[in-house]
C-alpha cells in the first residue's frame, strides 16, 4: 500500500530503498533498532544503565559480525538473539525484591473482565472468540509486529514484562518467580491477564481487522 | 465450568499439567464450547508467535542464529 503514497521529500533517503551496502551504513536504521532494544531492554530491566549496557555489547556482538549482514531483517534478527540471550542471562542472576509490590498493586486493581463474559461467567455474545485464518502467515509481516508491538505497549508494564519473559525470554516459572519475587500463583494471575489482553488486542487489529496488508 | 473458569485453566495449561479432574472437566467444557475452543488454540498461537518476536524467516540470520546456539 505505501507505495501508492509519493516520497516524502523530508526523507529523501528511504532506509528500505536506498542502495546500501550494509545496514550499519544506515544511521537511521541503526538509531531506531537500538531504540526498539532499548525500550525493550528496559522493560525488562527497569535500569536504564544496565539497559544501555547490554544493548550497546548486543550491538558490538552484530558489528564483529558485520561482514555477515546484507539485509536490515538480518541484522535484526541477530542483534535481538543476542539481547534476548544477555537478558535472559541477567535476570536469572538477580533478584528484583522492588517488583513484587509494583506487581501486586497491578494484580489486586480490579481489572474489568467483566467487559468479557457475563454474570455467569460466560462469553458475551460480542465477545466470544472466532477463529483466526492462517495465524502463522502473520510471522513473516511486518505491519502485524507492529500491531504487537502496539498490543504489548497497551498492557500494564509488569505484565508485559513477566509475559515476555515467559514467552520470549523463555525463562521458566520457577525463573520468573525468583527474578521477580512473586508467587507462582501469582505468577498465573499475571500470565493469563496479559494472555487474555492481548489475544483481545491482536484479535480486533489483525485477525479480525479486515485484510491484513500485503 | 464456565468460560472465565475454562480460560484461566487454558492459560495454566500452558504453565504446568492440570490435575486429572480438571483436565477432564475442561475437555468437557471443550467440546461443548467453539469459543473456549478458539481461545484455547488462539494461546498456542499466541505462545508461537511470540517465540518469533523479532526474529524474520530471512534465512541467512536463521543460520547464524542456529550456529550462536552450537
Amino acid at each position: 500500500m505505501h507505495s501508492m503514497r509519493a516520497p516524502n521529500p523530508e526523507h529523501p533517503k528511504d532506509p528500505v530503498s536506498s542502495n546500501i551496502e550494509s545496514p550499519l551504513d544506515d544511521a537511521h536504521f541503526i538509531k531506531t533498532l537500538r531504540a526498539q532494544m532499548l525500550s525493550f531492554a528496559h522493560l525488562q530491566l527497569s535500569d536504564e544503565t544496565l539497559a544501555e549496557d547490554v544493548v550497546q555489547e548486543a550491538l558490538m556482538g552484530a558489528l564483529n559480525n558485520v561482514g555477515s549482514f546484507r539485509r536490515q531483517a538480518a541484522l535484526k534478527t541477530w542483534v535481538f538473539a543476542i539481547l534476548k540471550n544477555k537478558l535472559a542471562d541477567v535476570l536469572r542472576q538477580r533478584k528484583r525484591a522492588s517488583d513484587a509490590d509494583r506487581l501486586l498493586k497491578s494484580h489486586e486493581s480490579a481489572e474489568n473482565f467483566d467487559m468479557l463474559f457475563d454474570d455467569r461467567g460466560h462469553w458475551l455474545k460480542e465477545q466470544r472468540p472466532t477463529a483466526w485464518s492462517h495465524p502463522v502467515e502473520s510471522l513473516k509481516n511486518e505491519q502485524f509486529w507492529r500491531v504487537f508491538d502496539t498490543c504489548l505497549s497497551e498492557l500494564p508494564a509488569p505484565q508485559a514484562r513477566i509475559f515476555m519473559m515467559r514467552e520470549f525470554l523463555e525463562l521458566n516459572s520457577e525463573e520468573i518467580c525468583d527474578a521477580a519475587t512473586i508467587s507462582m500463583s501469582n505468577l498465573h494471575v499475571i500470565l493469563y491477564r496479559a494472555r487474555i489482553r492481548l489475544r483481545e488486542c491482536l484479535d480486533i487489529r489483525w485477525f479480525n481487522a479486515g485484510e491484513p496488508p500485503q | 465450568m464456565n468460560c472465565r473458569q475454562a480460560t484461566r485453566m487454558l492459560s495454566d495449561a500452558l504453565e504446568d499439567t492440570l490435575p486429572f479432574k480438571s483436565r477432564a472437566a475442561l475437555k468437557l467444557h471443550i467440546v461443548m464450547c467453539a469459543s473456549c475452543r478458539n481461545f484455547g488454540q488462539q494461546m498456542g498461537v499466541l505462545r508461537q508467535l511470540t517465540h518469533d518476536y523479532a526474529k524474520t524467516t530471512d534465512g541467512e540470520a536463521q543460520s547464524l542464529v542456529e550456529k550462536s546456539k552450537e
